[in-house]
């Protein structure tokens, strides 16, 4: 009887789903920023060693964090990729779970552009500029006022006559982390904003206040990734939009890139520490794992090696900006040393 | 109401009418009806119109992905780069990277542009050796590392262009986006010109896309749907296996079996209630119980079909029932009278004759099966997966994506080359999905038994 014989096979499926085998490949998850990195060298690892294929997922940088702190074991990931530093809330969650040695591995750094279309007006930006631009109080004639400013000109007079409409990545993102830091923060200490938020609200709720936005629709948080950026860029042709320095590269002829301090953002002006709005990009290994896992520490050593990570390499080729104390890593996943405890 | 009003009007007005002469009230209800169908055939028209502009604009966009741009070359495989100890020896040779083989690919294309007498001012070698596909290297190593022998030969390779240059032929990229464009000059665009004429790049069917792995950001054109169609195909099996039987045994058991009380009516209310529950609870669901509780594998096909199994049990079970209901009584009054017990009448009649409603039932769970995405993004089918997995069964344990996912994970890279090839994918779901029904279609007609 047929159902007799789906049934019996339906069993056997859910018995021989109880033992799960041991697992061969290395498994990654984290922050969608650094999954193209860990793709291209996944890619050449599976290529050019007798290992799989390490299987690498999005998800972000804090889950992919989380997900490394679940536990030790075949079921948990080996490395999780992050776009900005562990936290020290992660390696209490991993202390607790069990997992005592994490190393950190700092493969680059990533910046951080603002860009319009291609046809659009040429920008030349300040920290300050955002940050009035984008404020929800801003100091206007030595007062704090709810921001007034509707074109980049009320702004400040250099900059085009154009609506202000930005489109900035939402909280989830990483990348907001450091938009956060480097241009709202920076713009509200150089506008004068902070003195004034602090003096009227007390020191800690002043500080945060300049990370408050206005909400009449200026400013736009993009939940989705770059590619909906670009989407609505190509809708709204006055917009401003975030992006990463490598997907600005990749669609260089749909983007027209702002300068930041009167710098133009590119590999060399970030890895001379010129433009100002860049991060370091980690990722985080397992350390109980090394040696369990096979290719695991293969896989490390090989994305820090001079001919993936170094200026000549394939991430570089993508947009990573080569980290200039690369020989430190390299010595030090070579050596397995665990990450210091956070200070 | 109605019957009041006529008897009213049959009060007031003369009985004598003709039936060829059209009265206002019979007028009226006849451009009712008039109006009702138009409704009807709008309805449709905005229904089709929809799905011509969906199929049109996937295609539009997608169609280009099945065919992609190739260049023709003769590698010469250098035994200094390849194999300085000249021994042979495997272990030796797999310590040259793709690195050194992409330069030897590099110098065959150099040649190649010089023997046909191609120039090209201020081009640079690194113009030259981005034509190319990164895959290119990788396949030639591939091949050396198989057939050691073939080192010191010049071999005859058909590998991928780049993905801009590909975009080139296609008419994604211009000589005006070019100038633009970090990644591609206007000097290769010109070199691509130059050697299409030569016959030296040509576009052809593209079965890489349809059989290969997913491919890095570096190297769209070589990106393929394999591993997804695989891992859909897997998925698929998994729910089938599982959802058909448990669904039928469930609904055989309420409709025919259950007695009829508070108990199987909530029972009954749930199951309505769990096919209307939003996917991606079920994804949640999975993660907690798959595999956090019984530590299956992550990105395993397996994990993606038990949580849609348990998606498409409800679809099936309400399916079934009705398919079961609709079996008239007397079929089975008729097996009970000449002595059959409940489940030989149930099993031996009833069953088969709601086979074909059963089957259709089916059909709609998996289609929505496989079309889903939320519950497997949640359980790391969205991962980067090369490797192809194992023949099941062992390949239901192996990481592999999904084809809805791969769509999705497409849609979100850097390069403008995804966008072209997502709507391929989504070409290949659609047809998967027509085959699937197509069998359906095939098994109803024949399960199907006329009483």
């Amino acid at each position: 009887m047929k159902a007799t014989r789906l049934a019996v096979s339906a069993l056997a499926l859910t018995a021989a789903a109880g033992v799960a085998e041991a697992r061969d490949q290395i498994q990654i998850a984290g922050s969608s920023t650094v999954l193209p990195y860990a793709t291209i060298v996944a890619e050449a690892f599976g290529e050019n060693f007798d290992f799989p294929t390490p299987v690498v997922e999005g998800g972000g940088s804090g889950a992919g964090r989380k997900k490394l702190c679940e536990g030790v074991g075949e079921t948990t990931i080996d490395i999780a990729n992050s776009s900005s530093r562990i936290k020290q809330s992660d390696i209490d969650l991993c202390t607790q779970n069990g997992v005592t040695g994490i190393m950190e591995v700092r493969i680059g750094y990533d910046g951080i552009v603002f860009a319009s279309d291609v046809n659009g007006a040429e920008f030349a930006f300040t920290p300050a500029d955002w940050y009035n631009a984008l404020a929800a109080e801003v100091v206007k004639d030595g007062a704090l006022v709810a921001n007034p400013n509707k074109t980049w000109a009320d702004v400040n007079p250099a900059l085009p006559a154009q609506d202000i409409l930005a489109f900035i990545p939402g909280t989830k993102h990483g990348t907001r982390e450091v938009f956060d830091v480097k241009v709202l923060e920076a713009g509200c200490q150089a506008s004068g904003a902070e003195e004034a938020l602090v003096a009227a609200k007390g020191e800690e709720d002043g500080k945060k206040a300049c990370l408050s936005l206005r909400t009449d629709g200026v400013s736009v948080d993009v939940d989705g990734d770059y590619t909906e950026t670009l989407a609505r860029l190509d809708a709204n042709k006055n917009a401003i939009g975030v992006f990463g320095l490598s997907f600005y590269q990749n669609n260089t002829d749909k983007l027209r890139v702002a300068t930041m301090d009167g710098v133009v953002p590119s590999v060399e002006t970030i890895a001379a520490g010129d433009y100002p709005v860049s991060r370091p990009l980690f990722f985080y290994v397992k350390t109980a794992h090394l040696g369990v896992i096979p290719g695991l520490q293969e896989y490390i050593d090989f994305f820090v090696s001079d001919e993936i990570a170094g200026p000549d390499g394939p991430l570089a080729a993508y947009g990573l900006v080569s980290d200039p104390e690369l020989a430190k890593t390299q010595e030090m996943v070579a050596a397995g040393t665990p990450m210091a405890p956070l200070n | 109401m109605t019957a009041t009003a006529q008897t009213a009007a049959a009060q007031t007005a003369p009985p004598r009418r003709s039936l060829t002469v059209l009265d206002a009230r019979t007028r009226r209800r006849n451009a009712a009806e008039a109006r009702f169908r138009l409704f009807g055939l709008m309805a449709i028209a905005v229904g089709i119109a929809a799905l011509f502009i969906l199929l049109a604009s996937v295609l539009a966009n997608g169609a280009g992905s099945f065919r992609q741009t190739f260049l023709f070359l003769d590698v010469h495989l250098d035994e200094k780069v390849l194999d300085k100890s000249g021994t042979r020896d495997p272990e030796v040779m797999n310590k040259v990277t793709t690195i050194g083989y992409g330069k030897i690919v590099d110098a065959a294309l150099k040649d190649a542009i010089a023997k046909n007498g191609i120039a090209i001012e201020g081009l640079t070698d690194k113009d030259v050796s981005d034509m190319i596909s990164k895959e290119a290297a990788a396949l030639v190593r591939d091949r050396v590392l198989a057939d050691p022998t073939l080192v010191g030969q010049t071999i005859a390779v058909k590998v991928l262009a780049n993905g801009r240059i590909d975009g080139y032929l296609k008419g994604r990229v211009t000589m005006d986006s070019a100038e633009r464009d970090s990644n591609v000059s206007p000097n290769q665009l010109r070199l691509a010109d130059a050697m299409i004429e030569k016959g030296l790049l040509v576009k052809s069917f593209n079965w890489g896309f349809i059989t290969g792995p997913d491919a890095s950001e570096l190297r769209p054109e070589a990106a393929g749907l394999g591993i997804a169609i695989l891992g859909s195909a897997y998925m698929m099996l998994v729910v089938l296996v599982l959802s058909l039987p448990i669904g039928v045994a469930a609904s055989i058991y309420l409709e025919e079996f259950a007695p009829k009380n508070r108990f199987t009516d909530l029972i009954e209310v749930n199951i309505a209630n769990l096919a209307a529950v939003p996917s991606i609870v079920f994804g949640i669901l999975g993660l907690a119980i798959f595999i956090n509780f019984a530590g299956l594998p992550q990105s395993a096909p397996i994990v993606g079909g038990l949580v849609l199994t348990l998606m498409t049990l409800p679809t099936i079970i309400i399916a079934t029932r009705a398919a079961l209901k609709a079996v008239p009584p007397s079929i089975r009054d008729a097996a009970l009278g000449v002595g059959a017990s409940k489940m030989q009448a149930v099993l031996h009649h009833v069953l088969p004759l709601a086979m074909p409603g059963i089957l259709t039932g089916t059909i709609i769970g998996l289609a929505q099966a496989l079309g889903e995405t939320a519950p497997l993004l949640l359980i790391g089918m969205v991962a980067f997966v090369r490797d192809y997995p194992a023949a099941p069964p062992e390949g239901f344990f192996d990481p592999a994506a999904a084809l809805p996912v791969q769509v999705y994970n497409w849609t979100q890279r850097a390069d403008p080359a995804f966008v072209e090839r997502a709507s391929g994918a989504i070409i290949v779901l659609l047809v998967f999905l027509m085959v699937m029904n197509a069998v359906a279609i095939l098994l109803r007609r024949r399960f199907e038994r006329r009483w």
